[in-house]
């Protein structure tokens, strides 16, 4: 498996900066933004990202209205939502909206870790059967 | 203070009620009474006036057959014998007897006086003996009339007493058979007519003279007895109502007898004669007042149930009042704590990551320390400086909670303002909303810090929560105004619609899903700001923002 391409979402650049340089180490690939515009103007530019993990309370557009306009443009991009205890509902939320999964800050790293890889895994999943489909059809239109 | 004035207006309240009460019970009470008591009274006084009028008028007939039966007995006696005949004594005094045996003691005496006044016989108790009555003037008057009956007179004997006279012709010329009547025979005639406990009669003659003896003294000179001599006209009973103060009210019932020279009075008092009407009245009266007291009593006891029933559910309602300030005090401090965890949770999270990439450096190998001394150093930096953040979170939350007294102090509302402002100013950024603040020179007030700064954070809560996402601008300034100090807090966010702006300050009242705003909060503020005898005002344009003033008084005027 090719290693997970993920982008870290966070206002806040130090808790992105310590968290991205964790995740690297562990052989991610990462890249960052400090808010909702940044990153959807990001993942415009990065189409083979796997996972977006993406903090709920931000100022200017916020956790859910980003996940919103990630699952609209790029629905099989997943997306997993880091939140403070107070904003769990807000989580569930998102959970609603399509998210893979919520973790709550601080996390443990090695969880962080593993959820991403879930959700890499079930992102191309989706992405090879969606391959196979068109291969098919493909295939069955010339055969 | 305002709750008070509700006791008091619920006491004018129930005072007006009990009014109310007691005119709507006891007026129909007095009012029913009355009229039936009205009508008792008028059918009863046509009663006594038929009784009284057929009682004289049966008087009347048995007095005057009386008088025409004695009248007819001396004429039989002067009409059936002679003149002579009857001129002897022994004659005469056997029908003297004869009358006397048939008539009781009535006939006292017999006279049988000639034409020229002179009594030829007599028989009786007097001894007359032959009398001249040529000069008398009832011997005139009777030998002018067939027959005649004297007033009651003091005769010659000077007893009171009244006689018959008829008048016979011999020979051409008139003489008269005289009898005397037994005054006391006739007077107990009269006397025995009683009416009720005070009802008599009596009889006058038009000169207003006693032709029986009163059962009580009266003076025949007084009203209403001249009124009845003096009657000319042809009424047969005469009925007169007279109040006389030492006797009070009477009825007088009158009839002329003997031709119309003698009148039959009657008379009663009206307390006697309307006795069972007095008797229904004392009943009356002592049921209405009965009724009265009871319906007073009743209402009484009612209203003063149901005005400790309005102190109970006032005393209920002050508690739960402070009940209500103190759970709001609690929510928007719950609501605080939120916004602190979540700001102080991102510091923390830095500094878990921080040593988490410590921790990993070192899982590499033994030497990592001096291969990323720099990673090392920039980590324990970071976790320096986020720890500083922290620190200056709890202290700015240290600073707020401190006041937790809600005692009166001296407070300088800008240092409050300031507070609340550095507390709101996380949730502000992530609300969007840019906090302005403009504070003026103000001096100190008296004031309950935990209060003051309840209806602050309220009213920014408030105000962050109707612009949050959309974002905006927050204005908090304070000036001084007179004898107020005035602070402003306005937003530009969407704004309150007309119809809710009017409830904005009652307790419950809340645009916020279930769940989600207890619609406590300004109803709090609003109740905080008048005990202070300030004021709160709010002013709002759809699209355009909402802003709140509130005028705290410099000195406390108690309210």
């Amino acid at each position: 498996m090719n290693k997970p391409f993920i982008m870290l979402v966070d206002d806040e650049a130090a808790f992105v900066e310590a968290i991205a340089r964790r995740l690297i180490k562990r052989d991610l690939n990462v890249i960052s933004a400090n808010s909702g515009d940044e990153a959807i103007e990001k993942i415009g530019q990065n189409h083979s990202l796997d996972v977006v993990i993406l903090d709920v309370k931000m100022p200017g557009m916020d956790g859910i209205e980003t996940l919103k306009e990630i699952k609209k443009e790029y629905p099989l991009i997943e997306v997993i939502m880091l939140t403070a205890h107070a904003t769990v509902e807000t989580a569930i939320e998102g959970m609603k909206r399509g998210a893979f999964d919520y973790l709550m800050k601080p996390c443990e790293i090695e969880q962080l870790v593993s959820k991403v890889e879930e959700a890499t895994a079930k992102k191309r999943s989706h992405e090879e059967k969606i391959r196979e489909a068109r291969i098919k059809e493909l295939t069955s239109r010339h055969g | 203070m305002d709750n008070n004035r509700d006791k008091n207006y619920f006491i004018l309240f129930l005072k007006n009620r009990f009014l109310g009460v007691l005119v709507t019970s006891i007026i129909p009470l007095v009012l029913v009474s009355g009229i039936i008591l009205y009508q008792f009274y008028e059918s009863y006084k046509i009663k006594i006036e038929d009784y009284l009028t057929t009682l004289v008028k049966k008087h009347k007939v048995s007095i005057d057959s009386f008088l025409n039966e004695k009248l007819g007995n001396i004429r039989f006696v002067a009409e059936s014998y002679s003149f002579e005949e009857l001129n002897d004594s022994s004659f005469l005094e056997r029908q003297l007897m004869l009358l006397q045996q048939e008539y009781n003691s009535v006939f006292v005496d017999l006279g049988v006086i000639n034409s020229e006044g002179i009594q030829v016989a007599y028989v009786g108790p007097f001894r007359l003996g032959k009398a001249d009555y040529s000069n008398a003037d009832w011997f005139r008057i009777a030998m002018e009339n067939p027959q005649y009956l004297s007033d009651v007179f003091l005769g010659l004997r000077g007893l009171p007493h009244f006689i018959i006279a008829v008048r016979t012709v011999r020979d051409g010329k008139p003489w008269l058979l005289r009898a005397t009547i037994d005054f006391v025979a006739f007077n107990d005639l009269v006397e025995n007519i009683r009416i009720g406990e005070t009802g008599f009669a009596f009889i006058l003659n038009r000169k207003g003279e006693f032709q029986t003896k009163p059962l009580y003294n009266i003076n025949p000179e007084e009203p209403p007895y001249p009124l009845f001599m003096n009657y000319k006209g042809t009424k047969e009973v005469l009925f007169e109502e007279y109040n006389r103060e030492a006797l009070g009210k009477n009825i007088y019932v009158a009839a002329f007898l003997k031709g119309g020279d003698w009148l039959l009075v009657c008379q009663q008092m009206a307390s006697d004669a309307f006795s069972v009407f007095f008797e229904a009245l004392n009943i009356t009266l002592i049921i209405i007042l009965i009724g009265s007291i009871a319906t007073v009593f009743m209402a009484y006891v009612r209203f003063k149930n149901m005005s400790l029933n309005i102190d109970r559910a006032e005393t209920e309602k002050q508690f739960m009042n402070e009940q209500i300030i103190e759970s709001g005090k609690l929510a928007s401090v719950g609501e605080l704590a939120a916004g602190i965890a979540h700001e102080i949770n991102n510091p923390v999270a830095i500094m878990v990551e921080e040593a988490g990439w410590m921790e990993d450096l070192i899982a590499d190998g033994e030497d990592a320390f001096v291969k990323n001394k720099d990673e090392f150093n920039r980590s324990l930096k970071q976790i320096r400086t986020q720890g500083h953040r922290c620190k200056e979170i709890t202290q700015k939350l240290l600073s707020f909670a401190r006041k937790t007294d809600s005692r009166v102090q001296k407070t300088q509302l800008n240092d409050l303002i300031e507070e609340i402002v550095a507390i709101s100013a996380q949730r502000a950024r992530f609300a969007n909303v840019e906090l302005q603040v403009r504070l003026g020179d103000i001096p100190e007030v008296d004031i309950s810090q935990t209060e003051i700064q309840q209806v602050f954070l309220n009213i920014i809560n408030n105000a962050l929560d109707a612009m949050d996402k959309q974002g905006g601008l927050l204005k908090i300034s304070s000036r001084l105004e007179k004898d107020f100090i005035v602070i402003e807090i306005g937003d530009n966010g969407p704004g309150i619609p007309a119809p809710n702006l009017q409830k904005i300050f009652d307790p419950f009242f809340t645009t916020k899903p279930v769940g989600k705003g207890t619609g406590l909060g300004l109803s709090i503020c609003y109740g905080i700001i008048k005990n202070l005898g300030g004021e709160i005002a709010v002013q709002s344009t759809v699209g355009a923002g909402t802003s709140f003033f509130i005028r705290i008084p410099l000195s406390r005027v108690s309210p």
